[in-house]
This record gives structure tokens, C-alpha cells and sequence, in this order.
């Protein structure tokens, strides 16, 4: 089981300075968030992927290449990357950089992106959202897995004969989670390729979002991947921590009342107790977050937002803090002793390698020689096996 | 929508949107529901009767509106009616339309909650020159809904408080909700179409009556979410 943050990189007026921070500010800031939840053991630190403001994270992989180079051990992910948007074959090749300079420390979630002027941005149009979603994860999806690709679909020219490289590190794909809230073709997406789903399982109420994962688990075994305990399912979740209760309610009630997603609604004690948001001392969210364990089934990875609202850094890193030491050394073990025994392991490039490859050594892709015209051929690498053709197009 | 008539009771659902108390929307929605309730027995049918008075909800349906999602007294009403089989909805007339009270209401519907659903329509108003706002507005909103009103809907301008044939009227509307509840026409529609209606995934209309969620494996988009193409 995996324990950590997402951010959604939001840059928000803090309520009780009325100041707001630069895009600067708050791009330093996150990465002294990641580096602490890195020092306090936390195992996942995940970034949406925004194009306008007040969003300060339009470029989540090189934001994610320099934190691995300032964090030892955490798994960078993103939450989520717009496989809408993006061109699958950039997805593919971005991520597997990262993959290769986090030392696969890495993986990634892809959600639609619910922002409409977004698509025309990029050249698309949202009514095709979650056909663009489909069709570029097919796409990235056989991008990672075949080193030479012939591929024809309906929002992208087609390619022929093209290689996405780098190649993933020891040609083993990031392992991929498929977000969403209410589609279930992207459960079902998640659950034919037998790659992760998560819910972000916040601003709705307690477990609404239960059918769509059991609709994943069952799709999962429906397609041979496993039992339905085996599915893999991340939740995420949202939190304010403080030694006790009363007073993480009064430090956390400004932010809350003074954001417009939040503030207009239920109050605060409502929607604490209606909605996944858990605020209190460490053992109120760690009772809780086992109401997730309880409601979902065992899953592999938990997630909580603890930087949005306008939290200043020393508030966001103190929440870390707490996660860190008070609330998931208690979750791990508490999870632990209620988890069934075929529940799935959350799983990392070292679990994906072993699973390929047993202990026999991983496949390093080499190139073939440049012959000259900066090209290598429908067999770019050394060992890319004889059988592999690609239909190249024809001139004249 | 279950099976009727059968030795269960016909779980009949009155809205409110009236705030007055008392109030004349919620006398003349008592009146409908009483004489639906004997329309029902002459047709060999019990009832159990549950009437929701938005009123004491107006803060929680403002804050749904506002978050997205029902509070939990709010999300019990919506899992009532979702399992209703039939539904008198009331509301009073304000500025020319519906009481916005009542329509933010019918805003927080899931799209499916009331398809094929049986209902009497109601309303009241100050004067007998928004009589058209039940049948221009309030009809094609529940046309929207797939909802089944019966072709007689129930109008008080103060003028007809003192009319017979408002009496008249509600009782007719009453035959033809028994006639509507009983003949099965519901059930018919929605219990053997209900797949080809458009539902959203964990609507609230999928977790009660219809006993799971529909899943249309046979499109374009679940071929393309595993592995095909779009066409």
C-alpha cells in the first residue's frame, strides 16, 4: 500500500494574508513539499497538469525530473496528466525520460481535463473528449510496448513505421492509472489493459464513487487480469491535520470558507462529515481513511491534497509533516491487519521488472548504428526482432 | 419500476415547493394526493404516501447547487422519489414562472430519475393569468425528465378555491394517475426500455429501482476503450 500527496498546483489567494503568491513562490514551494514528504517516508508525490492560470503546472515532467534529482526514494506520479490534449506520442516520450532520470522512480495517472477552452488550445474539441482519451491511450499504450509502430486513428496523422524513444527504462512502461470520476469507459479502458484505476474521491460525498470502482474490479477480472481483490485502486482524498481536533477545525476553517470551490456550500463540520475531506487530529483522519478501506475493498494507493486553498508553505509542509510521522505509519499497519491476503501489492518499475523478467537481466535497447541520414531503419535497435516491419510510406 | 398492482402499496411521492404555512400549494397537493389515494383504492390498490416540503430544504438544495453533489437529508428525498411509483409535484407560480425553489429542486435530479414516471402536476398562483405556466413550463420540464404527467394538471388561481370544478378537476387527474399506475404503462416503458434511456454512471435513479448499473458494451466508445476503433 502506497501512502502520499497529489497537488493540483493551484495558486490561491491565502485568506488570512489576503496575499497571493507568484507563480515563482508557489513553484519553489511545491518542491519543498515533495522534498518533505520524501524525508517524512511518504511514498507517492503527484502533480496536475494545468494550462491556465491560476495553475502554475503546465509542464508536469520537468517540474517531476527535478524534483527525482533532489528526492531519494519517493515515487513521482502525476494527477493527472491530459491524455486529451497532449499528443500520445509526446506522453510517451516525455514519461519515458522521466522514467530514465528518476531511475523509474516514477509512474503516471491520466485524467480528461475538465477545463473547456483547453482543448481548442491544443487543437482539440472537447465533445471528443473521452473518444480523444481512448483512442491516445491505445496509442501511447502500444507506443511504449512496440519498438516500431504502425498506427492510423482518428485524431492524429497517422505514423508508420515510427519508434517513440527514449525506450522505456529496461523496456518495462510506467505503470499507468486511469482517472475519472463518472466514465465508465475509462474504467473499462483501465480495467482491458489491466492498469490501474483512481478515484479522486473528493468534493462528492462518502463513497460515491464505490460503483465505479467495483465496476473497474469487476471489468478486471471480467478480462483475466485477476480476481476483483487484485484490481489495482488508488482513492484520493483531502486533509487538514492538527494535534487535535477543535483546533484543526479553527486553522483550517479561513481556507475553507474563503475558497470559492468550498466556501459557498456546506460548512465546514458538514462537509467533513459528508465528503472524503477529513479534518482533524491524526487519529480522526486515520479512522477515516479506514472507512476507505472498509467502503472500496484493499487498495494500493492513498493520496491526499494538503497544499490547495492558499495553505502558505509552512502550513502545507507541517501537514506533510503530520502524515508523514503521525497518520501512515498508523495507516500501514492498521491496513495491513484488514487486508485480505490475494490483495494486490501497489506496484513500482522494480515489481513491473521482476514481473518481466524473473531474475534473468532487463532488456537494455541499444540503437543500431546512424547510417548516415539520422535515421536507423523498421529495425532501429540491435536486438529488435527479425519479424518487426513497419509500412513505410511510399513515394511517388 | 416494480411490478403493478401486486399486494404492496403504491409508493406515492408528493413534492412541495409551497413555503407558506399553511400553504395553499400544499392544501391543493393534500387534495390531489387525497383523491389519488382513493382513485387508487377503487382500482384495488393501496398506498403509501410520503410528501416532501422543499421548504425546510431551500438551504440544503442553495448549497447542492453550489457544491455539485446532494447533502445527505436532500439525497434521501432523491432516493425516495427515485423509487416512487407515482409523483404529484406542486410548486407555486412566481414572476410569470415556476417557483425557482422548485426548479432548483428538479435541477439536482439525476437525468433518469423519473422516466416513465406517472405524475399529476400542480400549481397555484396569484392570478388566473399564469394558468399557462403548469402546462408551457412545468410539462416540458417533466418532458425533459421522460417523466409521465397525466394529460390533466391541477391550476388554483384564489378564484378557483371557490370553484367545483377545481374538485372536479383533481379528481379526474386522480383517475388518470390510477388508470396510468395501474395499467402498468411505466413499467412497460421504463422496465423493458430502460437501457435505451441515457443514463449517467451512478445516478441515483441506477442504485435503487433498477437494481444495478446499465453499461452499454456495445458502442463505439467501450470498442475504443478496449482496443478498437472509433469510427
Amino acid at each position: 500500500m502506497q501512502f502520499g500527496i497529489f497537488s493540483v498546483s493551484d495558486v490561491t489567494r491565502n485568506p488570512l494574508t489576503g496575499s497571493t503568491p507568484s507563480e515563482a513562490t508557489r513553484i519553489d514551494a511545491i518542491v519543498q513539499i515533495a522534498k518533505k514528504a520524501d524525508e517524512v517516508g511518504l511514498d507517492v508525490f503527484a502533480l496536475g497538469e494545468h494550462h491556465n492560470p491560476p495553475f502554475f503546472s503546465s509542464s508536469p515532467t520537468t517540474l517531476l525530473a527535478s524534483i527525482a534529482a533532489q528526492t531519494r526514494n519517493i515515487l513521482l506520479s502525476t494527477s493527472t496528466t491530459l491524455i486529451t490534449t497532449n499528443d500520445p506520442v509526446r506522453i510517451a516520450e516525455d514519461y519515458a525520460m522521466l522514467q530514465h532520470v528518476s531511475k523509474g522512480r516514477m509512474d503516471l495517472m491520466l485524467g480528461r481535463g475538465n477545463t473547456v477552452p483547453v482543448y481548442p488550445w491544443f487543437g482539440q474539441d472537447i465533445r471528443n473528449g473521452v473518444a480523444l482519451a481512448l483512442e491516445h491511450y491505445n496509442l501511447l499504450h502500444k507506443l511504449w510496448r512496440e519498438d516500431v509502430v504502425d498506427w492510423d486513428g482518428k485524431f492524429r496523422t497517422p505514423l508508420q513505421g515510427f519508434t517513440s524513444s527514449p525506450r522505456p527504462l529496461d523496456d518495462v512502461p510506467p505503470f499507468v492509472w486511469h482517472g475519472s470520476i463518472r466514465t465508465p469507459e475509462i474504467a473499462e479502458q483501465a480495467a482491458y489493459y489491466g492498469n490501474g484505476f483512481f478515484a479522486n474521491n473528493v468534493l462528492a460525498a462518502n463513497f460515491h464513487f464505490v460503483p465505479l470502482v467495483n465496476f473497474y474490479r469487476e471489468r478486471f477480472a471480467h478480462y483475466g487480469h485477476g480476481t476483483k481483490e487484485q484490481a489495482i485502486v488508488g482513492l484520493g482524498g483531502q486533509a487538514f491535520i492538527a494535534r487535535n481536533s477543535q483546533d484543526a477545525f479553527d486553522s483550517f476553517r479561513p481556507f475553507f470558507e474563503g475558497n470559492p470551490l468550498y466556501g459557498n456550500s456546506y460548512g465546514l463540520e458538514d462537509f467533513a462529515k459528508g465528503t472524503p475531506l477529513s479534518v482533524g487530529s491524526p487519529q480522526q483522519v486515520i479512522d477515516k481513511t479506514l472507512t476507505f478501506q472498509e467502503a472500496f475493498g484493499d487498495y494500493q494507493r492513498q493520496l491526499w491534497v494538503v497544499d490547495a486553498m492558499g495553505l502558505p508553505l509552512d502550513m502545507a509542509l507541517e501537514q506533510v509533516e503530520l502524515l508523514g510521522t503521525e497518520v501512515v505509519p498508523v495507516l500501514r499497519r492498521e491496513m495491513a491487519a484488514r487486508r485480505s491476503a490475494g490483495a494486490a501489492e501497489a506496484p513500482t518499475h522494480q515489481s513491473l521488472v521482476a514481473a518481466k523478467y524473473g531474475s534473468a537481466a532487463p532488456r537494455q535497447p541499444t540503437p543500431n548504428a546512424n547510417r548516415g541520414d539520422n535515421l536507423t531503419g523498421a529495425r532501429p535497435y540491435q536486438d529488435t526482432a527479425e519479424d518487426v516491419s513497419a509500412k513505410l510510406p511510399l513515394v511517388g | 419500476m416494480r411490478n403493478v398492482p401486486s399486494d404492496t402499496p403504491v409508493r406515492l411521492v408528493v413534492i412541495n415547493a409551497g413555503v407558506g404555512d399553511p400553504s395553499t400549494t400544499r392544501l391543493l397537493a393534500d387534495q390531489v394526493a387525497q383523491k389519488s389515494i382513493e382513485a387508487f383504492e377503487a382500482a384495488g390498490l393501496k398506498t403509501s404516501l410520503s410528501v416532501v416540503d422543499l421548504a425546510p430544504l431551500a438551504g440544503d438544495i442553495a448549497r447542492a447547487m453550489v457544491a455539485g453533489f446532494p447533502g445527505e437529508k436532500l439525497a434521501e428525498v432523491l432516493e425516495k422519489l427515485a423509487g416512487a411509483d407515482a409523483v404529484i409535484a406542486a410548486a407555486p407560480v412566481y414572476k410569470a414562472g415556476l417557483s425557482g425553489l422548485f426548479k432548483s429542486f428538479v435541477d439536482l435530479m439525476d437525468n433518469d430519475l423519473l422516466i416513465a414516471r406517472p405524475m399529476i402536476l400542480v400549481a397555484t398562483a396569484g392570478s388566473a393569468r399564469h394558468a399557462m405556466v403548469l402546462d408551457d413550463h412545468m410539462r416540458a420540464l417533466f418532458a425533459f425528465m421522460r417523466a409521465l404527467p397525466v394529460p390533466t394538471a391541477i391550476f388554483a388561481a384564489p378564484e378557483d378555491w371557490s370553484a367545483p370544478e377545481l374538485s372536479r378537476r383533481i379528481a379526474r387527474a386522480a383517475r388518470e394517475l390510477a388508470a396510468f399506475v395501474s395499467s402498468g404503462v411505466g413499467r412497460d416503458i421504463a422496465g423493458e426500455a430502460w437501457e435505451q434511456y441515457q443514463h449517467q454512471f451512478g445516478s441515483k435513479a441506477a442504485r435503487t429501482d433498477q437494481g444495478g448499473e446499465i453499461v452499454d458494451f456495445d458502442t463505439d466508445l467501450m470498442r475504443l476503450a478496449t482496443g478498437g476503433a472509433a469510427k
